[in-house]
């Protein structure tokens, strides 16, 4: 298959402000015009939203805005990871040669409509995303006998991470004791447990291997994908405590790019809730099952940020349709060496995690410098 | 018979395929293996408690019914338990959402 590489990005920062979805789009695809000074508009093949904000005809209104005239212009809503969906879609845009150069851009607003999957009817009335996070943190600690204190070094770790990021809504660290202390929403979850919806916007830049380099001296290539959907219903899940498409979304993308987990360098993965991180470092193969928190605590206690270096979700926001993006541009700034303070020493090889509606569908990326 | 309309009469009736012996969840006038129209059949009102957790004084359930479906409930009388078996007291549709009252058995 052709070499696709990431070629450029822009971000706003993550905030609670009521702006409208247009301008969070604008904003980010300015900043990433901004940090390319050789990319015209019409090196711009196809320009792709990422959203589940219900507003209609996105990607010809930011074209417009922006002075693009794409042949391919169109949005992709799969809820939280809409973001790496998006970016797959421009890589095979790429591959197949009907695009050379794609713009991808991800919004959000603080109220997105995403944050309820309303045909989820075997939810009951339980269908807010804190309901099924409760279920997978009672299975989760029953399974494995993980206290609520041990999830909490999660939030912890996320937000102190969060302080490097410039973008990144959290502006404050928290100690054990305030998660601990925070709101109760349920028996098993509190409130400093959960990743927030928040309004952010976050674009990239895809192109072939050749057109690549015209626009950047350190290319990052995509070399591996994985995507699985499971099913829709969060009920659906055989496991409460593992994250059944993750595992083998991991697996393909690994395949793909003739890695395996020892390899990865840095990751960003989908902490939508505490419990999440420990789930997925397990279901991407990091560590046993059950040894989640051990390895988050070694991390966090010899000050490695090799997991979630932006903070993660939980620290930097959760803006739906934009997080997809927001973590592979991170990814990316680390394989370049620019990650400023948030820098993992000598990052060659990348992992990004990105999952949906109570881990029912995953994406997982390689990237490489 | 439509499910949805024999829940808001506070019935809860399952879609069987019988060509493919298998209950449909969530129902469906269709079964999703061979696409043949569904039968409908009154469903048990017994099911087992996969996990739980509590909001403010209500225990919400995870329910597994007839080996297959699974719902989310809330428990109007007794103490859960994983694999504790549980009775559907009442279900219906409020403000939109479905909604299933538990009992222990």
């Amino acid at each position: 298959m052709p070499k696709v590489g990431i070629a450029s990005y822009g971000i706003t920062k993550f905030s609670k402000d009521d702006s409208k979805i247009e301008s969070v789009l604008l904003k980010s695809t300015k900043n990433l015009f901004d940090n390319s000074p050789n990319l015209s508009r019409n090196d711009i093949d196809a320009v792709l939203i990422s959203t589940n904000n219900n507003s209609k005809y996105l990607s010809a209104i930011l074209s417009e805005m922006s002075g693009i005239e794409p042949k391919i212009a169109h949005s992709i809503e799969s809820l939280c990871n809409s973001g790496t969906n998006a970016i797959v879609s421009a890589y095979s845009y790429i591959a197949s040669g009907l695009a050379d150069v794609v713009l991808v851009s991800g919004a959000e607003r603080y109220d997105s409509p995403g944050q309820i999957l309303e045909w989820d009817n075997s939810r009951g009335e339980f269908k807010h995303p804190i309901f099924w996070a409760s279920i997978f943190t009672k299975a989760y600690k029953r399974e494995f006998s993980i206290t609520d204190e041990e999830l909490a070094i999660v939030p912890v770790k996320n937000h102190k991470q969060a302080q490097n990021n410039p973008n990144a809504l959290s502006e404050k660290t928290y100690s054990l004791e305030d998660v601990i202390n925070s709101k109760k929403l349920t028996d098993d979850l509190r409130l400093l447990d959960c990743s927030r919806p928040c309004t952010g916007g976050a674009s990239i830049l895809l192109a072939s291997e050749n057109t690549c380099k015209k626009f950047t001296d350190v290319p990052i290539w995509i070399t591996g994908i994985g995507q699985k959907t499971t099913s829709a219903g969060f009920t659906k899940n055989m496991s409460f405590s593992s994250m059944e498409s993750t595992h083998v979304a991991a697996s393909t993308a690994f395949e793909m790019s003739k890695r395996n987990v020892k390899d990865i360098d840095v990751a960003e993965v989908h902490d939508a809730f505490s419990v999440c991180e420990p789930m997925a470092l397990e279901s991407l193969g990091f560590t046993d099952k059950g040894k989640g928190m051990t390895m988050i605590k070694e991390l966090y206690t010899t000050n490695n940020l090799k997991i979630n270096p932006r903070g993660g979700l939980i620290g930097s926001g959760h803006p739906l349709g934009a997080t997809g993006i927001a973590q592979t541009i991170e990814i990316t700034q680390q394989l370049q060496s620019c990650a400023n303070k948030r820098q993992i020493e000598n990052a060659k090889i990348g992992l990004i995690h990105n999952m949906s509606a109570a881990a029912t569908s995953s994406t997982v990326l390689v990237l490489e410098r | 018979m439509n499910f949805e309309s024999e829940l808001k009469k506070g019935n809860f009736i399952i879609a069987e395929c019988m060509h493919c012996q298998k209950i449909i969840w969530p129902p469906s006038e269709f079964c999703n293996q061979c696409f043949n129209e569904v039968s409908w059949r009154k469903g048990s009102h017994e099911g087992k408690i996969i996990e739980f957790s509590k909001q403010n004084n209500d225990y919400f359930c995870l329910v597994e019914i007839e080996n297959t479906i699974k719902i989310m409930g809330k428990l109007s009388a007794g103490v859960p338990n994983t694999g504790q078996y549980v009775k559907i007291e009442k279900c219906g549709i409020k403000d939109e959402n479905y909604y299933f009252e538990m009992s222990v058995i």
